[in-house]
């Protein structure tokens, strides 16, 4: 079997999932010029309510198809992250729009503990696992192996790309958030409802993170009330690669991401005479973020964040 | 008017001295052990403080210098290296250690604003676990998430305060005596905190915080004002973190994950940014009231004969809750500085300005 | 002029992306001069302040003072090398008080580190106590004798705009540059600050002047220097750079006669 191929592969599906959080990091930022913190926790919320209603569905009846079964779990996550998106914005973030900068920052630092410790309390301390029920097909290509899982996931996290990317560039509501992200101020007097707007980016982020957070957790076959922590970090680095505020960027980033940390976690034995092994795979998230900040600030593809960084 | 102040002062002593006693008899000897935990958590946020409250700059990732000085006590004073250094030696060591770090850790970031600042330390301040974590293999450096232990404890002219001690017929436990010692280190930075901030090098600071364009064109040399208070607040958590391992006698990477960064920053926040009465208060009340929750379960056991929330799962949510509190309702904290208050209540005129930094024109 | 000039500008020109905000400029302030810099709104003027205190990198050319090259090097050396500078939108430490504030301007006058601050060693104390008294010095020469103690964020502008001046002075510049220093003010009010501008020349200070009250340029400079769209269009005594045919069309917004 070919590592190399087998490693590009992984860690491209594994990047597909940065980038759909990512996007949720980098359109906030874009407009509020935030750091949503806790944007990990409300993918790992969607996660969790997919899996409960997964859960029910399965104790009332084990013989429903696999699949039908995901999607009902989505279709539930998906508004309830859009809610708590809605609810987070309107209650933590609102309020201090005009304050310091590191107000807004504690602010969200402090929703994200909560969200997590919720999670506990609701969902335990135990990994919660994904039960068994997706097709498991396996194909092969180049030497490497790619599972029918994995394939969903790249298609289905290109998929909601192009929506989101549709959504920006065509419709009334993506001229809107375009026009916020590059003046508040213009944009109200323009016409545009800002308020509204900012609450839209919120939940449009929130829709996607819950479909990341159910394909993690498919993936890895659990969830856990912590899982939103480190994939929020990865996310948010990855935005950072590819030039936050910028949404383009925010998939190139992670599909980036996700191939270093593969192709980095599989060959860092070798890199360094056997000294560091695979369990420093989390380092290379934070390495790409300090490198990206202190050299290139606005990323691969940010322009615009170059005058504000 | 003279003689107050001093009353006042001499009652504070006798009070400080005597706490160990009154909290001994009247809580339990379990609780002196948090008086010290207060003491250390203090000895962190007044650390701290001088970063986020004096320097404006957001540190996440400040429990990585808590770390250094805790493991660099351990591999000099412990079995696992078979070395034994005396105290007075280790933990200025660690101190100097965790300063250096600060330094080296600053001076890349520096170039960043706020949030990002933030983001990096944090991103610094995971590296720094992940290899104390990992650092077992393939050369034992930390013994892993197993952690170090059997740390010598802080011995002072041939007597242990790993013991306890009998003095004039009265037993002083091991507590106690680490008592004594983490105030005595607690009122040196104290001492060395105010001095700071009513000096030059602190008003330097503060300008840095308020305007740093401004600061610049006052000929202040922005990257090594910012790297000192990295470097100053480095230092005091690698005296802390030296100070903890001695204590403690066992240290793992357990104990430094960003939580513990995020829960002295929530001391600061709680507090009072900037100022020391306020940090202090935002100490104590965070390591007082997570212990006092302990009887939550306690209360849950003999009401509902049942503990059906564990206390200690409350304990972050709390924190969570009171962070975003705090910020929306009293966001220059319980005890606010005199500065920080206008500041968190000014509107955008200082918010802009605060955000602005040198290299937003020179980009 | 005779003698070499305290600050000479040469060539400077400075890009933003395709913009340009500096072309080609040359300018030079003599000794003990009220120099004085004007033109249309977004002619530059900040621009020029900001590259030669360091805030901008130059696109081109070169900035001396007093034979020492300034360009290129980063704010805090052009202020240690006696190039003080205000700025057009106050920007005072708000939250400090206004004799803190000045008291910061003393920063690169004075050594005292961690070490003094933390012993308190002798040197360090009446290094503290003689920042203390040039502070409030300079807040009596400049008129703020008893505002010492209050925020400089809750000063009225016109004290602002002094204290502002005040901090500069505390660097001990041998030139200041003002950047638009009498905005927003009562004639009273400008009358005080040209008399205070009177009395720093006096006191063998120069002064580089950016300013819209042309009757506050013609009174008080010596010279002035008329910049528009990035590019200096006359220079020379203020009443004939007042008749310069250019002058006037750039201010009359018509075309280049």
């Amino acid at each position: 079997m070919d590592i190399f191929t087998q490693q590009l592969i992984n860690g491209l599906v594994l990047g597909s999932i940065y980038a759909l959080v990512a996007l949720g990091y980098t359109m906030v930022y874009g407009i509020l010029e935030l750091i949503n913190f806790a944007h990990g926790e409300v993918t790992m919320i969607g996660a969790m309510v997919a899996l409960s209603v997964i859960g029910v569905l399965l104790g009332a009846s084990p013989d429903l198809p696999g699949l039908m079964v995901v999607i009902a779990g989505l279709l539930v996550a998906i508004p309830a992250c859009m809610a708590l998106a809605f609810g987070i914005e309107k209650i933590a973030y609102r309020p201090l729009r005009k304050a310091p900068r590191l107000a807004p920052l504690i602010t969200a630092i402090g929703v994200s503990i909560i969200l997590q410790n919720v999670a506990m309390l609701v969902w335990g301390r135990q990994y919660v696992s994904f039960p068994a029920i997706l097709p498991r097909g396996q194909h092969e290509i180049l030497g490497a192996h790619i599972t029918d899982l994995q394939i969903a996931i790249v298609v289905l996290s290109l998929l909601s790309m192009a929506g989101l990317w549709l959504l920006v560039e065509k419709t009334r509501l993506g001229r809107a958030m375009r026009a916020t992200a590059q003046s508040k101020e213009v944009a109200e007097l323009m016409g545009v409802n800002v308020d509204r707007v900012i609450s839209y980016t919120f939940i449009i982020g929130a829709a996607i993170a819950a479909i990341a957070g159910v394909m993690v957790s498919a993936y890895y076959g659990l969830a856990h009330y912590y899982m939103g922590f480190m994939l929020g970090l990865k996310a948010f680095s990855a935005a950072v690669l590819g030039g936050i505020g910028n949404i383009a960027g925010a998939m190139l980033g992670g599909l980036l991401l996700g191939v270093i940390e593969a192709l980095g976690a599989g060959y860092i034995g070798d890199l360094t005479g056997g000294f560091l092994g695979s369990h420093y795979q989390d380092v290379f998230a934070f390495l790409v973020l300090i490198l990206v900040l202190v050299f290139r600030p606005s990323g691969l593809l940010g322009e615009r964040v170059a005058s504000r960084a | 008017m003279r003689e107050r102040p001093r009353l006042a002062l001499a009652l504070l002593a006798v009070l400080l001295a005597a706490l160990p006693f009154l909290i001994g008899t009247g809580l339990g000897n379990s609780w002196v052990r948090v008086l010290d935990f207060v003491l250390l958590y203090v000895l962190l946020a007044l650390g701290l403080n001088i970063v986020v409250g004096y320097a404006g700059l957001l540190d996440l990732g400040y429990i990585a210098f808590y770390a250094l000085g805790a493991y660099l006590y351990a591999w000099l004073a412990s079995p696992h290296f078979g070395l034994h250094l005396p105290f007075w030696m280790v933990l200025p060591l660690g101190a100097a250690l965790a300063g250096v770090f600060g330094v080296l850790l600053g001076a890349p970031t520096l170039r960043l604003r706020g949030d990002y600042l933030a983001i990096v330390t944090l991103g610094f301040g995971e590296i720094i676990r992940i290899f104390m974590n990992n650092l077992n293999a393939p050369f034992n450096l930390t013994n892993g998430p197993q952690g170090m232990n059997l740390i010598d404890p802080v011995s002072i002219g041939g007597v242990s305060l790993g013991k306890s001690l009998e003095v004039a017929g009265i037993t002083l436990p091991s507590t106690y005596l680490y008592y004594y010692l983490f105030l005595a280190a607690t009122l040196l930075v104290i001492v060395v905190a105010m001095r700071l901030q009513h000096s030059r090098v602190g008003r330097a600071w503060a300008a840095l915080r308020e305007d740093e364009i401004a600061a610049a064109a006052m000929g202040i040399n922005t990257r090594n004002v910012k790297l000192l208070a990295f470097a100053m607040g480095a230092t005091f958590g690698g005296l802390a973190g030296g100070l903890f391992a001695a204590f403690q006698g066992f240290i793992s990477p357990e104990s430094f994950t960003l939580w513990e960064s995020i829960l002295v920053l929530c001391m600061i926040v709680l507090g009072g940014m900037g100022n020391i009465p306020g940090v202090i208060l935002g100490a104590v009340l965070l390591t007082v009231i997570p212990e006092a929750l302990r009887y939550i379960g306690d209360l849950q056991r003999a009401t509902l004969g049942q503990v059906v929330v564990d206390p200690a799962d409350l304990r972050m949510l709390l924190f969570g809750v009171a962070l975003v509190a705090m910020m929306l309702f009293r966001p220059a904290g319980l005890l606010p500085s005199r500065q920080r208050k206008r500041e968190f209540s000014a509107q955008d005129g200082v918010a802009e300005q605060e955000q602005a930094s040198l290299y937003d024109t020179k980009a | 002029m005779s003698a070499p000039a305290l600050l000479q500008v040469s060539a400077v020109s400075k890009r933003f992306g395709g913009l340009a905000a500096l072309e080609d400029v040359s300018l030079s302030v003599g000794r003990g001069e009220i120099y004085g810099l004007i033109g249309p709104n977004g002619a530059g003027k900040t621009t020029l302040f900001n590259c030669m205190t360091g805030l901008y990198d130059l696109s081109a050319g070169h900035i001396h003072l007093d034979g020492a090259p300034l360009h290129g090097r980063k704010p805090h050396h052009i202020v240690e090398a006696g190039f003080a500078r205000t700025f057009q939108n106050i920007r005072l430490f708000a939250n400090m008080t206004a004799l803190e504030n000045v008291m910061v301007g003393r920063h690169p006058r004075t050594r005292a580190g961690v070490l003094g601050a933390v012993l308190r060693t002798p040197g360090a104390r009446a290094e503290e106590a003689a920042i203390h008294n040039r502070a409030r010095e300079l807040m009596e020469y400049v008129g703020l004798k008893n505002k010492g103690r209050t925020l400089a964020g809750h000063l009225s502008y016109g004290d602002q705009r002094r204290l502002e001046i005040a901090r500069a002075l505390a660097t001990e510049p041998r030139l200041l540059a003002l950047d638009e220093p009498v905005a927003g003010m009562n004639p009273t009010e400008r009358r005080q600050m040209s008399d205070l501008f009177l009395r720093l020349r006096a006191g063998g200070l120069t002064l580089l002047l950016i300013e819209h009250d042309v009757k506050l340029v013609m009174d008080l400079c010596d010279r002035v220097a008329v910049l528009d769209y990035g590019r200096k269009i006359a220079e020379g005594e203020p009443a004939l750079v007042q008749r310069d045919p250019a002058v006037i069309a750039a201010y009359l917004g018509g075309d280049e006669a």
